[in-house]
């Protein structure tokens, strides 16, 4: 099902030209309205009408999240503030929070691309869609919000947490569709088998997993314990929250709202635009966003762009499953990983829990890195040298996949902290 | 057999409450070997070991305490440094787990006893017999 | 200022004409929707068209929560639950089963026009802020004026409920003007500002706050006012009648707004079940007139209030009522969260370990204690099966009840019992 064809089945060369006219209106607003933007344009000597092809668009300047917290709270509004009719906040685990503000046509784009997202997933009027992400300042909750009641769908704001009520509501009221992190879904599957709720009890068809990053390996477990199609979701506050690309059934990428967020892939190392299929960090410019529009903004998350006509029928640009974040990649004694490959180490040993933590200390000046684990309750009850073999397993696993010898622990079933929202996988202790 | 046995009373954190418990155990003229004190925020657990833990068990029962009587390890140990660590060296040789421990000293002060509240007391006594650790039993009461 | 002035302001000829038509309305589509209130109304022998007057209202069936529970989770839905509806509330029940409230695409509207109407009457403008500082998600309060501030078109900070500092550092960067939260939250947030020495009439933007989901005394309000220099409002609504903006306070403060022309409001006598005469207190009991997902004829809010009479200085006809004067049964609420003694009970119950007998304290700022006895039998010397135990009972409830609250042991039959009602609820909080 798609929500809007002519938006996302538009011919490429047709997408081109609207995607040019919105960069150049866009980059002409900014200019004019936001200090900050004229400060910088200024400064590489660009002006808006320097703006003649999409490819120009690497002369404009990039935007970090630190300019963003340079400018909190107002700095980069493009309106008068009475305009402004929401803000939502990113947690500002350090210092000050990122601020979004929202005009009434921003809150109207953002339930439009919702809308696009979980009909991609499969949602309809009929449907009964359990909110699971966060609502309040956090932007997960009230943007799937606006999703649903653009489709008209029934929507229940259950927000993060409360377990129990979770699959109560699961089971009395039939939900077919879910919406939370991919770790709180294994948490719930968990909880349901502990309850002794089988996937047959459930009427689930599709869930909408987002907000971190996640493997094909959790996505079959997720699968295979809901008996569901689990589907990639991407946003982030800076450019409007949840909704910025969405992945398919066909699960060969992660379609981008493109006539609204224009991608490029930019070399983490010199910050050159990369060719279409390679590697690199993804950049995003609003092309419409009213109240705070950004400009070449680096999300830090690494991943490839495809460009093709999807199976699906949509001809937006498909962006690969995030594989890691251009500044949470682990340099673990000079070797890059992330912990999203030692993710699917782990999962590929039987006996093994999707639930583990990455920590990184340094106590000799050698980085150290220890994997602990969860196993399952049958391998935790056996004999001590039965342990000892699995973490050699796992060691040896995990040096063949990531070219380093990590220290494993083996931690009783259900010990490490279950998140209700993002879960914090990685705790780099290096004072770097 | 042996072994021995403590008593433990639940006790709310409100003053008054080893002197009430003391109080009836002096009525009834039974001596306190030894005690120990574990608190939590809310609430406590008063343990002891006495020379007539049956009378002990039932007086304090009667007076509406909420009492429990358990079997737990005595080790027999010299007054004098050292002896402690060496028995919990055994103890963690043997992965024998204390959920709780304190010490009691003869009068004579030739002899202590650690007292040791374990999971799997049967197979802790068997491990620690192999060890030669002499474990205390309780003194029979006269009825 | 008004949002809707001929309908708030609408004489009481025309005012009463208009509810005739849609009580005769809400009355005929229930018949036909409805199969609970089919059966009731064959049960007193009544048609749809018995209603001719107003004052037929007295014909028709109560609703009670208990009827919600048992016809959970679809049972008083009027349209198609495939399509009808788009959002769903549900709170816990006293016995087990929650209930379950849906609206329709036009009850989302309509009670954003409700509160649209209260903020205007409260002096609200284009260029104000509402820090929007209630739950958002299951409970109605938030999202609620969160879609009604969006109607004004004034911002809203969906801040939601707790960390109090972040709290302040919002009102600071927002210059936010109007506050929405509980009582209890109000008093301690006016306490934390204090303890920070940060003065709201110098630091601060704040012009207004609407008080609403917990029953509190106008000392309190005094109180509040003078400590955060601000005007406070009193809001009433509940999630049976979608939410807040059922009756809400105007500039004069003397009394809420009840919207009739959404609304039929009827005090009785909690006892016979009789309306009391005007100006004496009794229970309220709700029918709506605008409701399309679940219409409710005479809802039994359990809530204790009488009606202010005289017109207000403000021009609006629509009826005041007065502060929630109490309860008709033993709910009490903790930080907006309506809890039963027995939804405590059940839970305890639940629990091997746990004695008959237990006591909820509920202390300055919505603290919530429960003491529980434990049994003889399960002592068993073990602190940490104690302390298992505890936690235990405090997740356990926590997931029952949705907040936290402290539990404390305590050794059996300390607690006193008496022959005939045990007081189970020990409220000592002054709000």
């Amino acid at each position: 099902m798609i929500w809007n064809k002519e938006a996302e089945c538009m011919p490429f060369e047709e997408r081109g030209k609207l995607q040019l006219e919105r960069l150049k209106a866009i980059v002409k607003k900014t200019y004019e309205n936001v200090p900050y933007y004229k400060k910088r344009f200024d400064e590489l000597k660009v002006k808006p009408e320097d703006i003649k092809t999409l490819k120009d668009i690497s002369k404009l300047p990039f935007t970090a999240k630190a300019d963003l917290r340079e400018g909190y709270p107002f700095g980069m509004f493009a309106v008068p503030f009475n305009e402004i009719v929401e803000i939502h906040t990113s947690s500002g685990t350090t210092g000050k929070p990122v601020v979004a503000g929202y005009t009434k046509k921003d809150i109207e784009v953002w339930g439009e691309v919702m809308a696009r997202a979980l009909c991609m997933v499969g949602a309809t009027k009929d449907d009964i869609i359990q909110n699971g992400y966060g609502y309040g300042l956090f932007t997960g909750g009230l943007g799937v919000h606006y999703g649903a009641q653009t489709i008209g769908a029934t929507v229940v704001p259950i927000s993060a947490g409360n377990t129990k009520r979770q699959l109560e509501v699961m089971l009395d009221f039939s939900t077919t569709i879910i919406t939370c992190t991919p770790s709180y879904a294994l948490h719930l599957a968990e909880v349901a088998s502990d309850m002794g709720i089988t996937s047959k009890d459930i009427k689930l068809k599709a869930g909408c997993f987002g907000a971190e990053v996640w493997t094909e390996k959790m996505r079959e477990a997720i699968e295979s314990k809901f008996n569901l199609i689990a589907l990639n979701i991407y946003g982030l506050t800076e450019l409007i929250g949840p909704g910025v690309a969405q992945e398919c059934p066909d699960k060969s990428g992660l379609h981008i709202s493109e006539d609204h967020f224009y991608p490029e892939i930019v070399s983490i190392d010199t910050l050159e635009p990369l060719p279409e299929g390679e590697k690199g960090e993804l950049v995003l410019t609003s092309l419409t966003r009213d109240g705070m529009p950004m400009i070449r903004f680096r999300t830090r998350d690494i991943t490839s762009l495809k460009r093709e006509v999807c199976k699906c029928g949509r001809t937006l640009v498909k962006m690969e499953r995030i594989t890691g974040r251009s500044d949470d990649m682990l340099k673990i004694r000079g070797v890059l990983i992330f912990p999203s490959q030692i993710e699917k180490a782990l999962l590929e040993i039987k006996g093994i829990e999707p639930h583990y933590q990455i920590i990184v200390t340094r106590p000799h000046h050698l980085d150290e890195l220890e994997v602990q684990v969860e196993t399952s309750k049958e391998i935790f009850s056996d004999e001590i040298r039965h342990i000892e073999a699995m973490k050699k397993k796992i060691e040896n696993h995990i040096e063949k996949s990531i070219g380093l010898r990590v220290k494993v622990t083996l931690v009783e079933p259900k010990t490490l902290p279950r998140s209700e929202g993002k879960a914090k996988r990685v705790f780099d202790k290096r004072e770097l | 057999m042996s072994g021995i046995r403590e008593i433990s009373v639940f006790a709310e954190n409100k003053p008054g409450k080893i002197e009430k418990i003391t109080g009836v155990l002096a009525n009834e003229g039974i001596n306190i070997l030894a005690i120990s004190i574990a608190s939590t925020n809310g609430f406590g657990i008063i343990k002891f070991i006495v020379d007539k833990m049956e009378l002990a068990y039932q007086k304090l029962k009667e007076k509406g305490f909420t009492v429990s009587l358990n079997e737990v390890l005595a080790i027999e140990m010299k007054d004098m440094p050292g002896q402690i660590h060496e028995i919990a060296r055994v103890l963690l040789r043997n992965e024998i787990n204390m959920e709780n421990a304190y010490v009691f000293i003869e009068e004579s002060r030739k002899q202590a006893y650690f007292i040791v509240q374990v999971k799997d007391i049967e197979r802790a006594k068997r491990l620690l017999e192999k060890e030669n650790l002499k474990l205390y039993d309780e003194v029979k009461e006269e009825k | 200022m008004f949002w809707q002035e001929e309908i708030e302001t609408i004489d009481s000829k025309n005012l009463e004409k208009l509810q005739l038509e849609r009580l005769q309305k809400t009355v005929r589509c229930v018949y036909e929707n409805v199969p609970f209130y089919r059966d009731k109304f064959k049960d007193k022998s009544l048609k749809p068209d018995d209603i001719k007057t107003l004052q037929d209202i007295r014909k028709l069936p109560f609703t009670t929560r208990d009827d919600l529970r048992l016809n959970y989770p679809y049972g008083l839905l009027a349209v198609p639950k495939n399509g009808g509806v788009v959002r769903l509330h549900t709170s816990s029940g006293t016995t087990g089963k929650p209930k379950a409230i849906f609206f329709s695409k036009n009850d989302v509207n309509q009670s954003a026009e409700l509160i649209a109407r209260c903020l205007v009457m409260t002096g609200v403008k284009s260029d104000d802020i509402l820090q929007n500082m209630m739950t958002y998600g299951l409970f109605t309060g938030a999202l609620v004026m969160h879609y009604g501030a969006e109607k004004v078109g004034i911002l809203v900070i969906p801040a939601g409920p707790g960390n109090t500092e972040r709290q302040i550092a919002l009102m600071q960067d927002f210059s936010s003007t109007c506050l929405h939260l509980t009582p209890s939250y109000a008093l301690y947030l006016s306490e934390v500002m204090e303890s920070k020495g940060i003065m709201p009439k110098r630091d601060l933007s704040l012009r207004r706050a609407y008080l609403g989901a917990e029953p509190y005394s106008e000392e309190t309000r005094k109180k509040l006012e003078q400590m955060l220099g601000i005007d406070i409002y009193n809001s009433y609504g509940l999630s049976e009648m979608n939410g807040p903006g059922v009756a809400f306070e105007c500039i004069n403060k003397d009394g809420m707004h009840i919207w009739e022309d959404n609304f039929i409001v009827e005090i009785l006598d909690q006892e016979t079940g009789e309306p009391v005469t005007e100006g004496q207190q009794g229970e309220l009991v709700l029918t709506t007139l605008c409701r399309e997902g679940m219409p409710f004829l005479r809802y039994r809010t359990k809530d204790i209030a009488k009606i202010i009479p005289g017109k207000c200085r403000c021009g609006r006809t629509h009826k005041r009522i007065s502060r929630i004067l109490g309860r008709v049964d033993d709910m009490f609420i903790v930080r907006g969260v309506n809890i039963f003694p027995q939804q405590i009970e059940r839970v305890l119950m639940s629990i091997k370990g746990v004695a008959q007998n237990y006591q909820i304290h509920l202390e300055a700022y919505d603290k919530m204690l429960v003491k529980v006895e434990i049994e003889q039998d399960f002592f068993d010397g073990n602190i940490e099966h104690l302390l298992i135990l505890k936690s235990k009972i405090t997740e356990k409830l926590k997931s029952e009840i949705l907040i936290t609250p402290k539990v404390e042991l305590l050794e059996p039959s300390t607690l006193p019992m008496s022959e005939g009602k045990t007081q189970r609820v020990i409220d000592r909080r002054t709000l």
